[in-house]
């Protein structure tokens, strides 16, 4: 349950096999690990090479300025957008590229998303479904769970995040909250091993933003492994175990949230909070 | 009843159009029958077409695109009777070269499946763009969440796509369904019996042209009319979870 740590603490001069069986103790607590993540879209280089290890447990909070790749980075994990380079390792199971990054078996990244759980800026729920359907959906038609066990399931999910009267109504007569919130519910009906949130509280109106966070910070204190993306420092700082901030495609500091936001070492982050406050 | 026709003077009428010989009553409906076969039949096809095209445009490479673009201009340029010469005429005598080069001899063409097959074509360049702007008209969002969730892509368009895109979908649709119905009276041309062709046979053998062409015309308004009101109904279900416009504009 130790910080996300990018530097490797491998001792020196042990043996092959040492390390190996090293590595594979290692793999068994590690949820994510990123090496050396390029992504560039046409010339321009939005990722210059990031790496980043989340145990499980770990709450790391991506922070940074608009066009620093953060979202990029998060999409990367899941293969929403295409890494040019690099290794990603999800439980302990590599996903395979070819030179250019793009995946060599699309089943792979099929089944490696389904324990994914992603929530996006913008909700997407599937508007032509009720909240119940949206939940159900994954479960039942990808994971090919029961119905009526998936039901339940969605259930009690939709309790959990407030909505238990909201099960048979479509997204657009929702608030964004009440929206987000479903879309939190959707992603846990999947049952992830890791959390990936972009930007979840952006889009919503100010005073809606802390009834999503609530959701968010009950599901830190449960011990899910996630991995956020956001602009809210107070909260990174509240519920993160590990921060990192990127700035123009790389890692310029990162740490645990004291030090961070506490006694930020890089003068870019320096300016960076005290612009967003 | 007989009282009632002759009172309004329309008892002629109503024998020329009686079900059994000697009416013509029974050869309009058969003539219908046959209509609809071919538009259901072409409808289909279409919309297979279209849906294949407007993917193909979307996705496809660019070979795939190129194609397509072509076979949507060309179809949507050429008059649709021109198309159904051109398409019915090369169709069957392509067929029966190969059946002979096959050594069978020259086959008989049923007329329904040659309509069907002239009409799908025509209507498919037409899908084609209907779909193509529909699928375009969902939020990317949408695909997105199912593409983060592992969807593989067949799914993903059975359970995401589609049900997303078809109210945007419907009301073209619905055009094209029912010029696909009046599309099937340009089949006479090529002798086919349908409703129109059937019509004017009808009519030149009584000389009550008025009458015939009066009744094929009110045929053609019942189609239309069910038609609408089942295309209503489809557009309410694909619109739900939708708010209603009417609401939003005042």
């Amino acid at each position: 349950m130790g910080g996300a740590d990018v530097l490797s603490r491998e001792p020196i001069g042990t043996t092959q096999a040492a390390r190996d069986a090293d590595a594979d103790s290692a793999g068994q607590d590690e949820a994510i690990r990123v090496t050396d993540l390029h992504k560039s879209f046409g010339t321009l280089e939005v990722l210059k090479g990031v790496s980043l290890t989340a145990q499980k447990g770990d709450v790391v909070a991506i922070i940074g300025g608009s066009g620093s790749g953060k979202s990029t980075f998060l999409r990367c994990i899941n293969f929403l957008e295409t890494p040019s380079a690099g290794q990603i390792i999800v439980n302990g199971e590599e996903i395979r590229m070819r030179q250019d990054g793009s995946p060599v078996d699309r089943r792979q990244i099929e089944r490696i998303r389904t324990r994914l759980g992603m929530v996006f800026q913008a909700f997407n729920l599937w508007t032509h479904r009720t909240l119940l359907e949206n939940v159900i959906e994954v479960p039942v038609y990808v994971l090919k769970v029961p119905r009526d066990e998936a039901i339940k399931l969605a259930r009690r999910l939709l309790e959990r995040v407030g909505l238990g009267d909201k099960a048979d109504t479509f997204p657009a007569f929702l608030s964004g909250g009440q929206q987000q919130r479903a879309a939190i519910a959707r992603a846990l009906a999947v049952e992830p091993s890791v959390m990936l949130f972009d930007e979840p509280t952006s889009a919503l109106d100010p005073e809606l933003v802390g009834e999503v966070l609530t959701v968010i910070r009950d599901l830190a204190a449960e011990g899910r492994t996630m991995l956020l993306v956001t602009h809210e420092m107070k909260f990174a700082r509240e519920v993160a175990t590990h921060v990192v901030y990127l700035f123009e495609g790389r890692i310029e500091e990162q740490g645990p949230p004291e030090q961070l936001f506490g006694s930020p070492q890089s003068a870019r982050l320096q300016q960076f909070l005290q612009t967003v406050g | 009843m007989e009282f009632f026709f002759e009172t309004l003077g329309l008892a002629e009428s109503a024998k020329l159009l009686s079900l059994s010989p000697p009416g013509w009553g029974g050869n309009l409906l058969r003539g219908l029958a046959n209509s609809m076969q071919i538009a259901f039949g072409a409808f289909g096809f279409g919309l297979l077409i279209g849906l294949f095209g407007a993917y193909g445009k979307l996705y496809g490479g660019v070979v795939l695109r190129d194609l397509l673009a072509v076979y949507t201009t060309v179809i949507r340029a050429v008059p649709e009777l021109v198309l159904i010469l051109i398409l019915y005429y090369v169709g069957t005598d392509l067929i029966n070269k190969i059946s002979e080069v096959m050594g069978y001899g020259r086959v008989e063409i049923s007329g329904v499946v040659a309509g069907i097959w002239v009409l799908g074509v025509v209507q498919g360049a037409y899908a084609t763009e209907v779909l193509r702007g529909a699928i375009q008209a969902v939020s990317p969002g949408q695909i997105e969440a199912a593409r983060a969730y592992g969807m593989p892509p067949f799914m993903l368009m059975r359970r995401v796509t589609i049900p997303a895109m078809m109210s945007f979908a419907t009301p073209g649709l619905a055009n094209l369904w029912l010029i696909a119905t009046k599309d099937t009276a340009l089949l006479a041309i090529v002798g086919f019996s349908e409703l129109t062709l059937e019509t004017r046979q009808a009519a030149a053998s009584t000389r009550a042209y008025f009458t015939f062409f009066l009744a094929a015309g009110a045929l053609y308004l019942i189609v239309t009319l069910c038609s609408g009101a089942v295309f209503a109904r489809i557009e309410k279900w694909a619109r739900r979870g939708q708010p209603s416009l009417k609401r939003a504009g005042r």
